[in-house]
Protein backbone atom coordinates (compact mmCIF):
# COMPACT_ATOMS: atom_id res chain seq x y z
CA UNK A 1 0.00 0.00 0.00
CA UNK A 2 3.16 2.27 0.69
CA UNK A 3 4.92 1.43 -2.05
CA UNK A 4 1.32 2.57 -4.48
CA UNK A 5 0.99 5.35 -2.33
CA UNK A 6 4.38 6.29 -3.31
CA UNK A 7 4.14 5.67 -6.70
CA UNK A 8 1.29 8.16 -7.44
CA UNK A 9 2.83 10.49 -5.17
CA UNK A 10 6.00 10.59 -7.76
CA UNK A 11 3.59 11.10 -10.49
CA UNK A 12 2.10 13.94 -8.87
CA UNK A 13 5.13 15.89 -8.23
CA UNK A 14 6.32 15.12 -11.22
CA UNK A 15 3.45 17.04 -12.81
CA UNK A 16 3.16 19.87 -10.06
CA UNK A 17 6.34 21.23 -8.32
CA UNK A 18 4.25 22.59 -5.76
CA UNK A 19 3.78 19.11 -4.18
CA UNK A 20 5.95 18.92 -1.38
CA UNK A 21 7.06 15.56 0.98
CA UNK A 22 8.44 16.35 4.57
CA UNK A 23 9.20 13.72 6.90
CA UNK A 24 9.67 13.10 10.28
CA UNK A 25 12.82 11.16 9.67
CA UNK A 26 11.22 7.49 8.47
CA UNK A 27 11.44 6.22 5.23
CA UNK A 28 14.70 4.68 5.59
CA UNK A 29 14.80 3.18 1.85
CA UNK A 30 11.48 4.35 0.90
CA UNK A 31 12.06 7.84 -0.33
CA UNK A 32 15.46 8.11 -1.97
CA UNK A 33 14.57 7.95 -5.86
CA UNK A 34 11.86 10.45 -4.85
CA UNK A 35 14.87 12.81 -2.96
CA UNK A 36 16.59 12.96 -5.64
CA UNK A 37 14.24 13.13 -8.75
CA UNK A 38 12.83 16.06 -7.17
CA UNK A 39 14.87 18.51 -5.07
CA UNK A 40 13.34 21.30 -3.61
CA UNK A 41 9.88 18.88 -3.42
CA UNK A 42 11.49 16.68 -0.06
CA UNK A 43 12.85 17.22 2.74
CA UNK A 44 13.76 14.86 5.90
CA UNK A 45 12.70 17.73 8.66
CA UNK A 46 14.18 15.19 11.70
CA UNK A 47 12.11 13.30 14.49
CA UNK A 48 10.07 16.72 14.98
CA UNK A 49 6.59 16.25 13.89
CA UNK A 50 5.37 19.24 15.60
CA UNK A 51 7.60 21.59 13.42
CA UNK A 52 6.65 19.17 10.61
CA UNK A 53 3.33 19.92 11.07
CA UNK A 54 3.77 23.70 11.57
CA UNK A 55 6.57 24.01 8.63
CA UNK A 56 3.89 22.29 6.32
CA UNK A 57 1.31 25.03 7.71
CA UNK A 58 3.98 27.99 6.64
CA UNK A 59 4.67 25.83 3.11
CA UNK A 60 0.87 25.56 2.28
CA UNK A 61 0.32 29.02 2.89
CA UNK A 62 2.29 29.92 0.17
CA UNK A 63 0.88 27.86 -2.42
CA UNK A 64 2.35 24.15 -1.58
CA UNK A 65 0.46 21.46 -1.40
CA UNK A 66 2.27 19.33 1.17
CA UNK A 67 2.69 15.78 2.53
CA UNK A 68 3.74 15.31 6.04
CA UNK A 69 4.96 11.65 6.25
CA UNK A 70 5.68 9.56 9.17
CA UNK A 71 4.16 6.20 10.87
CA UNK A 72 1.73 5.46 13.60
CA UNK A 73 0.72 7.83 15.65
CA UNK A 74 3.68 10.34 15.27
CA UNK A 75 2.10 12.43 12.57
CA UNK A 76 -0.68 12.35 13.84
CA UNK A 77 -1.18 12.75 17.83
CA UNK A 78 1.68 13.98 18.29
CA UNK A 79 1.48 17.11 16.48
CA UNK A 80 -2.62 17.12 16.64
CA UNK A 81 -3.09 20.81 17.93
CA UNK A 82 -0.62 21.90 14.68
CA UNK A 83 -3.32 19.85 12.58
CA UNK A 84 -5.73 21.53 13.99
CA UNK A 85 -4.98 25.19 14.47
CA UNK A 86 -2.35 25.23 12.22
CA UNK A 87 -3.75 23.03 9.07
CA UNK A 88 -7.43 22.49 9.77
CA UNK A 89 -8.24 26.25 11.30
CA UNK A 90 -6.67 27.97 7.75
CA UNK A 91 -8.27 25.54 5.45
CA UNK A 92 -4.70 24.79 4.09
CA UNK A 93 -3.98 21.87 1.58
CA UNK A 94 -2.23 19.25 4.09
CA UNK A 95 -2.07 15.81 3.72
CA UNK A 96 -1.10 13.92 6.42
CA UNK A 97 0.36 10.48 5.56
CA UNK A 98 0.59 7.62 8.43
CA UNK A 99 2.17 4.39 7.19
CA UNK A 100 0.70 1.78 10.08
CA UNK A 101 -2.60 1.47 10.81
CA UNK A 102 -4.23 -0.03 13.72
CA UNK A 103 -1.61 -3.23 14.21
CA UNK A 104 0.26 -2.76 11.15
CA UNK A 105 3.37 -2.40 13.87
CA UNK A 106 1.65 -4.97 15.92
CA UNK A 107 5.09 -6.28 17.28
CA UNK A 108 6.46 -3.16 18.06
CA UNK A 109 4.31 -2.06 21.31
CA UNK A 110 1.50 -0.16 21.53
CA UNK A 111 3.17 3.22 20.79
CA UNK A 112 3.49 2.15 17.67
CA UNK A 113 -0.67 0.53 17.12
CA UNK A 114 -2.48 3.56 15.22
CA UNK A 115 -5.86 2.91 17.48
CA UNK A 116 -7.55 5.79 18.35
CA UNK A 117 -6.36 8.14 15.19
CA UNK A 118 -9.46 7.96 13.24
CA UNK A 119 -12.03 9.05 15.44
CA UNK A 120 -9.64 11.92 16.72
CA UNK A 121 -9.04 13.49 13.54
CA UNK A 122 -12.43 12.92 12.11
CA UNK A 123 -13.49 15.06 15.27
CA UNK A 124 -12.00 18.08 13.30
CA UNK A 125 -13.63 20.25 11.14
CA UNK A 126 -12.34 20.98 7.49
CA UNK A 127 -11.05 17.17 7.85
CA UNK A 128 -11.03 14.73 5.67
CA UNK A 129 -10.33 11.04 7.05
CA UNK A 130 -9.26 8.33 4.42
CA UNK A 131 -7.98 4.49 5.40
CA UNK A 132 -8.13 2.98 2.23
CA UNK A 133 -8.65 -1.15 2.13
CA UNK A 134 -6.84 -2.25 -1.40
CA UNK A 135 -3.73 -1.09 -3.07
CA UNK A 136 -5.48 1.00 -5.40
CA UNK A 137 -7.45 2.49 -3.31
CA UNK A 138 -4.49 3.92 -1.46
CA UNK A 139 -3.25 5.36 -4.88
CA UNK A 140 -6.25 6.91 -5.87
CA UNK A 141 -6.46 8.35 -1.96
CA UNK A 142 -3.41 10.05 -2.25
CA UNK A 143 -4.21 11.61 -5.41
CA UNK A 144 -7.72 12.55 -4.07
CA UNK A 145 -6.23 14.40 -1.41
CA UNK A 146 -3.21 16.00 -2.58
CA UNK A 147 -5.74 18.00 -5.49
CA UNK A 148 -8.21 18.44 -3.10
CA UNK A 149 -8.64 21.10 -0.82
CA UNK A 150 -8.35 21.70 2.95
CA UNK A 151 -6.24 19.03 5.61
CA UNK A 152 -6.22 15.30 4.59
CA UNK A 153 -5.33 12.05 6.80
CA UNK A 154 -4.05 9.26 4.69
CA UNK A 155 -3.72 6.15 6.67
CA UNK A 156 -2.10 3.30 4.98
CA UNK A 157 -2.35 -0.11 6.37
CA UNK A 158 0.29 -3.10 5.86
CA UNK A 159 -2.75 -5.57 4.79
CA UNK A 160 -4.09 -4.91 1.63
CA UNK A 161 -7.43 -6.98 0.48
CA UNK A 162 -6.90 -8.03 -3.06
CA UNK A 163 -9.76 -6.62 -4.85
CA UNK A 164 -9.44 -5.19 -8.66
CA UNK A 165 -9.65 -1.49 -9.10
CA UNK A 166 -12.97 -0.18 -9.76
CA UNK A 167 -13.61 3.83 -11.50
CA UNK A 168 -15.43 4.53 -8.75
CA UNK A 169 -12.95 6.72 -6.35
CA UNK A 170 -14.12 9.32 -4.59
CA UNK A 171 -13.46 11.51 -0.79
CA UNK A 172 -16.96 11.18 0.44
CA UNK A 173 -18.29 8.17 -1.65
CA UNK A 174 -17.56 3.42 -0.91
CA UNK A 175 -17.22 0.87 -3.18
CA UNK A 176 -19.43 -2.21 -2.92
CA UNK A 177 -17.08 -4.97 -3.63
CA UNK A 178 -19.12 -7.79 -2.75
CA UNK A 179 -23.50 -8.20 -3.23
CA UNK A 180 -25.19 -9.87 -0.10
CA UNK A 181 -29.25 -9.43 1.46
CA UNK A 182 -28.58 -10.98 5.02
CA UNK A 183 -26.09 -8.52 6.08
CA UNK A 184 -23.76 -6.05 5.43
CA UNK A 185 -20.07 -5.73 6.18
CA UNK A 186 -18.86 -1.92 6.21
CA UNK A 187 -14.68 -2.03 6.87
CA UNK A 188 -12.40 0.71 6.54
CA UNK A 189 -8.47 0.08 6.11
CA UNK A 190 -6.98 -3.15 5.21
CA UNK A 191 -9.19 -5.17 7.31
CA UNK A 192 -11.37 -4.93 4.44
CA UNK A 193 -10.09 -8.16 3.50
CA UNK A 194 -10.78 -10.36 6.53
CA UNK A 195 -14.15 -8.67 5.88
CA UNK A 196 -14.61 -10.50 2.37
CA UNK A 197 -13.15 -14.02 3.61
CA UNK A 198 -15.58 -13.46 5.77
CA UNK A 199 -18.13 -13.00 3.72
CA UNK A 200 -16.96 -15.67 1.65
CA UNK A 201 -17.30 -18.27 4.79
CA UNK A 202 -20.68 -16.91 6.20
CA UNK A 203 -22.01 -17.99 2.11
CA UNK A 204 -20.80 -21.84 3.27
CA UNK A 205 -23.15 -20.99 5.87
CA UNK A 206 -26.10 -19.88 3.84
CA UNK A 207 -25.69 -16.35 4.92
CA UNK A 208 -25.28 -13.64 1.87
CA UNK A 209 -23.22 -10.88 3.06
CA UNK A 210 -22.10 -7.71 1.11
CA UNK A 211 -19.00 -5.94 2.05
CA UNK A 212 -18.49 -2.46 1.40
CA UNK A 213 -15.06 -0.69 1.70
CA UNK A 214 -15.86 2.53 3.64
CA UNK A 215 -12.62 4.06 2.72
CA UNK A 216 -13.88 7.54 3.11
CA UNK A 217 -14.66 8.40 6.77
CA UNK A 218 -15.03 11.55 6.36
CA UNK A 219 -16.94 12.64 4.20
CA UNK A 220 -18.76 9.33 4.84
CA UNK A 221 -21.11 8.07 2.10
CA UNK A 222 -24.48 8.40 3.62
CA UNK A 223 -26.24 7.26 0.64
CA UNK A 224 -24.64 3.75 0.83
CA UNK A 225 -25.34 3.47 4.72
CA UNK A 226 -29.13 4.20 4.18
CA UNK A 227 -29.03 1.59 1.02
CA UNK A 228 -27.75 -0.85 3.11
CA UNK A 229 -30.28 -0.46 5.52
CA UNK A 230 -33.33 -0.48 3.30
CA UNK A 231 -31.94 -3.44 1.34
CA UNK A 232 -30.55 -5.83 3.59
CA UNK A 233 -30.73 -7.85 7.04
CA UNK A 234 -28.14 -5.37 9.36
CA UNK A 235 -25.07 -3.41 9.46
CA UNK A 236 -21.78 -4.38 10.95
CA UNK A 237 -18.81 -2.29 11.00
CA UNK A 238 -15.35 -3.56 11.05
CA UNK A 239 -12.35 -1.86 11.92
CA UNK A 240 -8.82 -1.90 13.39
CA UNK A 241 -9.37 0.46 15.26
CA UNK A 242 -10.85 1.53 18.90
CA UNK A 243 -14.44 0.65 18.77
CA UNK A 244 -15.15 4.75 20.05
CA UNK A 245 -15.17 7.23 17.69
CA UNK A 246 -14.63 5.63 14.44
CA UNK A 247 -16.03 3.92 11.19
CA UNK A 248 -18.83 2.13 13.87
CA UNK A 249 -19.40 5.40 15.36
CA UNK A 250 -19.71 7.37 12.40
CA UNK A 251 -22.33 4.94 10.76
CA UNK A 252 -23.91 4.73 14.05
CA UNK A 253 -24.54 8.69 13.55
CA UNK A 254 -25.50 8.37 10.10
CA UNK A 255 -28.20 6.15 10.83
CA UNK A 256 -29.58 7.81 14.52
CA UNK A 257 -29.43 11.54 12.00
CA UNK A 258 -31.45 10.13 8.86
CA UNK A 259 -34.06 8.08 10.77
CA UNK A 260 -33.37 5.28 9.04
CA UNK A 261 -32.96 2.32 11.51
CA UNK A 262 -31.03 -1.04 10.65
CA UNK A 263 -32.62 -4.12 11.96
CA UNK A 264 -29.43 -5.56 13.12
CA UNK A 265 -26.46 -3.71 14.23
CA UNK A 266 -22.86 -4.63 15.45
CA UNK A 267 -19.32 -2.57 15.63
CA UNK A 268 -16.42 -4.72 15.20
CA UNK A 269 -13.15 -3.57 16.47
CA UNK A 270 -11.12 -2.88 19.48
CA UNK A 271 -12.65 -2.93 22.76
CA UNK A 272 -11.54 0.09 24.82
CA UNK A 273 -7.93 -1.36 25.35
CA UNK A 274 -4.80 -0.80 24.53
CA UNK A 275 -2.41 -3.82 23.18
CA UNK A 276 -0.18 -5.22 25.70
CA UNK A 277 0.30 -8.39 23.73
CA UNK A 278 3.24 -9.06 21.19
CA UNK A 279 2.16 -10.47 18.05
CA UNK A 280 2.34 -9.40 14.43
CA UNK A 281 -1.00 -7.48 12.97
CA UNK A 282 -2.66 -11.14 11.94
CA UNK A 283 -2.24 -12.77 15.53
CA UNK A 284 -3.49 -9.53 17.26
CA UNK A 285 -6.57 -9.21 15.24
CA UNK A 286 -7.44 -12.76 15.73
CA UNK A 287 -6.76 -12.65 19.61
CA UNK A 288 -8.78 -8.85 19.37
CA UNK A 289 -11.92 -10.78 17.79
CA UNK A 290 -11.58 -9.07 14.40
CA UNK A 291 -10.09 -11.42 11.92
CA UNK A 292 -12.51 -13.43 9.32
CA UNK A 293 -12.77 -16.52 11.96
CA UNK A 294 -14.10 -14.02 14.69
CA UNK A 295 -15.93 -11.86 12.31
CA UNK A 296 -18.04 -14.99 11.34
CA UNK A 297 -18.75 -16.07 14.85
CA UNK A 298 -20.18 -12.52 15.62
CA UNK A 299 -22.15 -12.03 12.75
CA UNK A 300 -23.78 -15.98 13.32
CA UNK A 301 -24.56 -14.83 16.90
CA UNK A 302 -26.11 -11.69 15.73
CA UNK A 303 -28.08 -13.26 13.43
CA UNK A 304 -29.29 -15.72 15.34
CA UNK B 1 7.47 58.67 12.83
CA UNK B 2 7.52 54.95 14.19
CA UNK B 3 7.83 56.72 18.19
CA UNK B 4 3.88 58.03 17.37
CA UNK B 5 3.10 54.95 15.79
CA UNK B 6 4.07 52.91 19.02
CA UNK B 7 2.43 55.62 21.35
CA UNK B 8 -0.43 55.15 19.27
CA UNK B 9 -0.41 51.82 19.42
CA UNK B 10 0.03 52.05 22.83
CA UNK B 11 -3.24 53.93 23.30
CA UNK B 12 -5.39 51.96 21.11
CA UNK B 13 -4.21 48.59 23.89
CA UNK B 14 -5.28 50.80 26.16
CA UNK B 15 -8.73 51.58 25.04
CA UNK B 16 -9.33 48.03 23.57
CA UNK B 17 -8.35 46.06 26.38
CA UNK B 18 -10.85 49.11 28.66
CA UNK B 19 -13.69 48.60 26.95
CA UNK B 20 -13.58 44.95 26.11
CA UNK B 21 -12.79 44.11 29.47
CA UNK B 22 -9.71 41.72 28.36
CA UNK B 23 -6.70 40.60 29.32
CA UNK B 24 -2.63 41.36 28.23
CA UNK B 25 -2.17 44.75 28.28
CA UNK B 26 1.01 44.09 29.69
CA UNK B 27 2.27 42.21 26.46
CA UNK B 28 0.93 44.43 24.12
CA UNK B 29 2.48 47.60 25.65
CA UNK B 30 5.96 45.25 25.75
CA UNK B 31 5.92 44.74 22.39
CA UNK B 32 4.25 48.41 20.83
CA UNK B 33 7.82 49.33 19.88
CA UNK B 34 8.72 46.20 17.99
CA UNK B 35 5.40 46.26 15.83
CA UNK B 36 5.64 50.20 15.57
CA UNK B 37 9.29 49.83 14.17
CA UNK B 38 8.08 46.26 11.73
CA UNK B 39 5.07 48.35 10.40
CA UNK B 40 6.80 52.13 10.38
CA UNK B 41 10.28 51.31 8.62
CA UNK B 42 11.48 47.64 8.13
CA UNK B 43 8.97 45.71 6.55
CA UNK B 44 7.96 46.01 2.66
CA UNK B 45 3.81 45.50 2.22
CA UNK B 46 1.05 47.64 0.64
CA UNK B 47 -2.12 47.83 2.89
CA UNK B 48 -4.53 48.41 -0.05
CA UNK B 49 -3.23 44.70 -1.46
CA UNK B 50 -2.88 42.73 1.52
CA UNK B 51 -1.87 39.63 -0.28
CA UNK B 52 0.77 40.98 -2.74
CA UNK B 53 2.87 38.59 -3.12
CA UNK B 54 6.28 40.64 -2.48
CA UNK B 55 5.47 41.69 0.72
CA UNK B 56 7.18 40.50 4.01
CA UNK B 57 5.28 38.43 6.40
CA UNK B 58 4.51 38.76 9.94
CA UNK B 59 3.52 36.29 12.13
CA UNK B 60 2.98 37.27 16.08
CA UNK B 61 3.23 33.79 17.99
CA UNK B 62 2.15 35.60 21.25
CA UNK B 63 -1.18 35.61 19.81
CA UNK B 64 -2.18 37.08 23.34
CA UNK B 65 -1.08 40.44 22.19
CA UNK B 66 -3.29 40.54 19.09
CA UNK B 67 -4.78 43.49 19.92
CA UNK B 68 -1.11 45.40 19.06
CA UNK B 69 -1.83 43.85 15.95
CA UNK B 70 -4.88 44.81 15.06
CA UNK B 71 -3.76 48.31 16.08
CA UNK B 72 -0.77 48.74 14.16
CA UNK B 73 -2.77 47.19 11.10
CA UNK B 74 -5.91 50.08 11.33
CA UNK B 75 -3.28 52.65 12.18
CA UNK B 76 -1.62 51.38 8.45
CA UNK B 77 -4.73 51.45 6.53
CA UNK B 78 -5.32 47.89 6.60
CA UNK B 79 -8.78 48.22 8.17
CA UNK B 80 -10.73 51.04 9.52
CA UNK B 81 -9.74 52.24 13.30
CA UNK B 82 -13.52 51.99 14.04
CA UNK B 83 -13.39 48.77 13.52
CA UNK B 84 -10.93 48.06 16.70
CA UNK B 85 -13.95 49.26 18.70
CA UNK B 86 -15.35 45.54 18.19
CA UNK B 87 -12.16 44.11 19.65
CA UNK B 88 -13.46 41.70 22.27
CA UNK B 89 -16.65 42.16 21.65
CA UNK B 90 -19.82 39.90 20.85
CA UNK B 91 -19.94 38.81 17.48
CA UNK B 92 -16.67 40.13 16.48
CA UNK B 93 -13.77 38.72 14.19
CA UNK B 94 -11.34 40.31 16.51
CA UNK B 95 -10.72 38.23 19.24
CA UNK B 96 -8.79 38.20 22.06
CA UNK B 97 -5.96 36.01 20.68
CA UNK B 98 -5.48 37.41 17.05
CA UNK B 99 -6.93 35.24 14.12
CA UNK B 100 -6.62 35.71 10.44
CA UNK B 101 -10.36 35.19 9.37
CA UNK B 102 -11.81 38.66 7.90
CA UNK B 103 -9.10 40.62 8.80
CA UNK B 104 -6.98 42.08 6.18
CA UNK B 105 -3.11 41.87 7.14
CA UNK B 106 -2.86 39.01 9.44
CA UNK B 107 -1.07 36.18 8.07
CA UNK B 108 -1.55 33.47 10.51
CA UNK B 109 -4.14 33.36 13.88
CA UNK B 110 -2.46 31.99 17.12
CA UNK B 111 -3.21 31.96 20.36
CA UNK B 112 -1.63 28.54 21.39
CA UNK B 113 1.92 29.05 22.34
CA UNK B 114 4.40 27.40 20.31
CA UNK B 115 3.23 27.59 17.03
CA UNK B 116 4.57 30.85 14.96
CA UNK B 117 8.23 29.84 14.64
CA UNK B 118 7.39 26.12 12.84
CA UNK B 119 4.79 28.13 10.70
CA UNK B 120 7.22 30.98 9.39
CA UNK B 121 9.86 28.97 8.98
CA UNK B 122 7.89 27.16 6.74
CA UNK B 123 6.98 30.26 4.91
CA UNK B 124 10.68 30.88 4.77
CA UNK B 125 11.33 28.03 2.88
CA UNK B 126 8.80 28.19 0.90
CA UNK B 127 10.54 31.63 0.05
CA UNK B 128 13.86 29.90 -1.08
CA UNK B 129 12.31 26.86 -3.03
CA UNK B 130 10.41 30.10 -5.02
CA UNK B 131 13.35 32.18 -5.07
CA UNK B 132 11.43 35.08 -3.75
CA UNK B 133 13.01 37.98 -1.85
CA UNK B 134 10.79 39.23 0.82
CA UNK B 135 11.57 38.29 4.51
CA UNK B 136 9.86 36.73 7.33
CA UNK B 137 9.71 38.06 10.52
CA UNK B 138 7.88 36.30 13.65
CA UNK B 139 7.67 37.60 17.21
CA UNK B 140 7.50 35.31 19.94
CA UNK B 141 7.49 35.78 23.71
CA UNK B 142 10.90 34.24 26.26
CA UNK B 143 7.87 32.74 28.15
CA UNK B 144 7.01 30.72 24.76
CA UNK B 145 10.21 29.46 24.44
CA UNK B 146 9.03 26.70 27.11
CA UNK B 147 7.64 25.19 24.39
CA UNK B 148 9.77 22.49 23.01
CA UNK B 149 8.18 23.28 19.19
CA UNK B 150 10.33 26.82 19.18
CA UNK B 151 13.46 24.79 19.78
CA UNK B 152 12.70 21.78 16.76
CA UNK B 153 11.79 25.03 14.37
CA UNK B 154 15.62 26.48 15.82
CA UNK B 155 16.92 23.95 14.96
CA UNK B 156 15.54 23.58 10.96
CA UNK B 157 16.30 27.48 10.09
CA UNK B 158 19.43 27.12 10.60
CA UNK B 159 20.42 24.13 8.79
CA UNK B 160 18.24 24.86 6.23
CA UNK B 161 20.14 28.54 5.85
CA UNK B 162 17.05 30.18 5.98
CA UNK B 163 18.38 33.91 6.32
CA UNK B 164 15.12 35.33 4.97
CA UNK B 165 13.59 33.93 8.69
CA UNK B 166 14.19 37.08 11.33
CA UNK B 167 12.60 35.53 15.20
CA UNK B 168 12.32 38.64 16.81
CA UNK B 169 11.84 37.78 20.98
CA UNK B 170 10.16 39.32 23.34
CA UNK B 171 12.58 39.57 26.09
CA UNK B 172 10.23 40.90 29.21
CA UNK B 173 11.38 38.17 31.83
CA UNK B 174 7.36 37.39 33.31
CA UNK B 175 5.38 34.77 32.01
CA UNK B 176 2.50 34.12 33.05
CA UNK B 177 2.72 33.07 37.23
CA UNK B 178 6.41 34.01 37.92
CA UNK B 179 9.92 35.46 35.92
CA UNK B 180 11.34 33.60 33.31
CA UNK B 181 14.06 32.86 35.77
CA UNK B 182 11.86 31.50 38.79
CA UNK B 183 10.42 29.40 36.12
CA UNK B 184 12.43 27.41 34.32
CA UNK B 185 15.50 29.51 33.87
CA UNK B 186 16.10 30.72 30.63
CA UNK B 187 19.51 31.95 30.82
CA UNK B 188 22.31 31.79 29.20
CA UNK B 189 18.97 32.48 26.68
CA UNK B 190 21.62 34.42 24.09
CA UNK B 191 23.98 31.67 24.11
CA UNK B 192 21.06 29.24 23.37
CA UNK B 193 19.89 30.48 20.45
CA UNK B 194 23.88 30.86 18.95
CA UNK B 195 24.67 27.39 19.80
CA UNK B 196 21.46 26.43 18.00
CA UNK B 197 22.92 28.26 14.61
CA UNK B 198 21.39 31.91 14.92
CA UNK B 199 22.76 35.31 14.24
CA UNK B 200 22.02 36.88 17.53
CA UNK B 201 21.41 40.27 18.21
CA UNK B 202 20.89 41.61 21.61
CA UNK B 203 19.26 44.91 22.03
CA UNK B 204 16.54 47.30 23.82
CA UNK B 205 13.70 46.31 22.42
CA UNK B 206 12.10 50.15 23.26
CA UNK B 207 14.86 51.82 21.33
CA UNK B 208 13.95 52.27 17.96
CA UNK B 209 17.17 52.77 16.12
CA UNK B 210 18.66 49.76 17.59
CA UNK B 211 15.61 47.64 16.23
CA UNK B 212 16.31 49.16 13.11
CA UNK B 213 19.69 48.77 13.02
CA UNK B 214 19.20 44.71 13.98
CA UNK B 215 16.66 44.23 11.73
CA UNK B 216 19.29 45.05 9.30
CA UNK B 217 22.29 43.14 10.35
CA UNK B 218 21.87 39.67 8.55
CA UNK B 219 24.28 37.55 8.19
CA UNK B 220 24.11 35.71 4.91
CA UNK B 221 23.06 31.31 5.34
CA UNK B 222 22.03 32.53 8.89
CA UNK B 223 18.48 32.81 10.07
CA UNK B 224 18.34 36.24 12.39
CA UNK B 225 17.17 35.99 16.15
CA UNK B 226 17.03 39.33 18.07
CA UNK B 227 16.38 39.30 21.83
CA UNK B 228 14.94 42.40 22.20
CA UNK B 229 14.69 43.32 25.92
CA UNK B 230 11.80 44.99 27.02
CA UNK B 231 9.27 45.39 29.33
CA UNK B 232 6.22 44.26 30.06
CA UNK B 233 3.77 47.09 30.23
CA UNK B 234 6.30 49.46 29.37
CA UNK B 235 5.03 53.24 28.73
CA UNK B 236 2.63 52.96 32.10
CA UNK B 237 4.44 53.19 35.07
CA UNK B 238 2.17 51.53 37.41
CA UNK B 239 2.27 48.40 35.05
CA UNK B 240 5.76 48.06 34.57
CA UNK B 241 7.22 44.58 35.32
CA UNK B 242 3.79 43.57 37.24
CA UNK B 243 2.98 40.04 36.34
CA UNK B 244 -0.79 41.17 37.48
CA UNK B 245 -1.30 43.53 34.50
CA UNK B 246 -0.82 39.88 32.11
CA UNK B 247 -4.56 39.55 33.38
CA UNK B 248 -6.09 42.90 34.59
CA UNK B 249 -7.59 45.60 32.67
CA UNK B 250 -7.60 49.02 33.63
CA UNK B 251 -11.21 51.29 34.10
CA UNK B 252 -12.23 54.50 35.68
CA UNK B 253 -9.10 55.98 37.50
CA UNK B 254 -6.61 53.35 36.24
CA UNK B 255 -7.54 54.23 32.81
CA UNK B 256 -7.98 57.85 33.46
CA UNK B 257 -4.11 57.40 34.93
CA UNK B 258 -2.67 55.26 31.79
CA UNK B 259 -4.12 57.22 29.26
CA UNK B 260 -2.32 60.11 31.13
CA UNK B 261 0.96 58.68 31.40
CA UNK B 262 1.01 58.24 27.49
CA UNK B 263 0.29 61.51 26.52
CA UNK B 264 2.34 63.36 28.95
CA UNK B 265 5.38 61.22 27.85
CA UNK B 266 4.52 61.84 24.08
Amino acid sequence: MRDAFLDRLTELAAADKDVVLLTADLGFGVFENFESKFPGQYFNVGVAEQNMTGLAAGLALEGKKVITYSIANFPTLRCLEQIRNDGCYHDLNITIVASGGGFSYGSLGMSHHATEDIAILRALPAMSVVAPGTVWEASEAIEALVKGDGVGYLRLDKTVADENSTPLFSLGRSIRYREGVDVTLFATGGILRDAIQAAELLQELDIDAGVVSMYSIKPIDKDAIIAAVNETGGIVTIEEHNIDGGLGSAVAEVCMDSGFIPKKFLRIGLDNQYSSIVGSQNYLKAHYQMDATAIVKRIKMLLE
Amino acid sequence: MTKDLALKIRKHAVNMTSSGGSSHIGSILSIADVLSVLYGSVMNYKAEEPKWSGRDRFILSKGHAGAGVYAVLAETGFMSLDKLKTHYQDGSDLSGHVSHKGIPGVEFSTGSLGHGLPVAAGMALAAKINKDKHNVYVLISDGECDEGSNWEAALFAPYHRLDNLVVIIDRNKLQSIHSTEETLGLEPFVDKWQAFGWNVVDVDGHDHEQLVNACNSKITGKPLCIVANTTKGKGISFMENQVLWHYRNPQGEEYEAAMRELDDNA
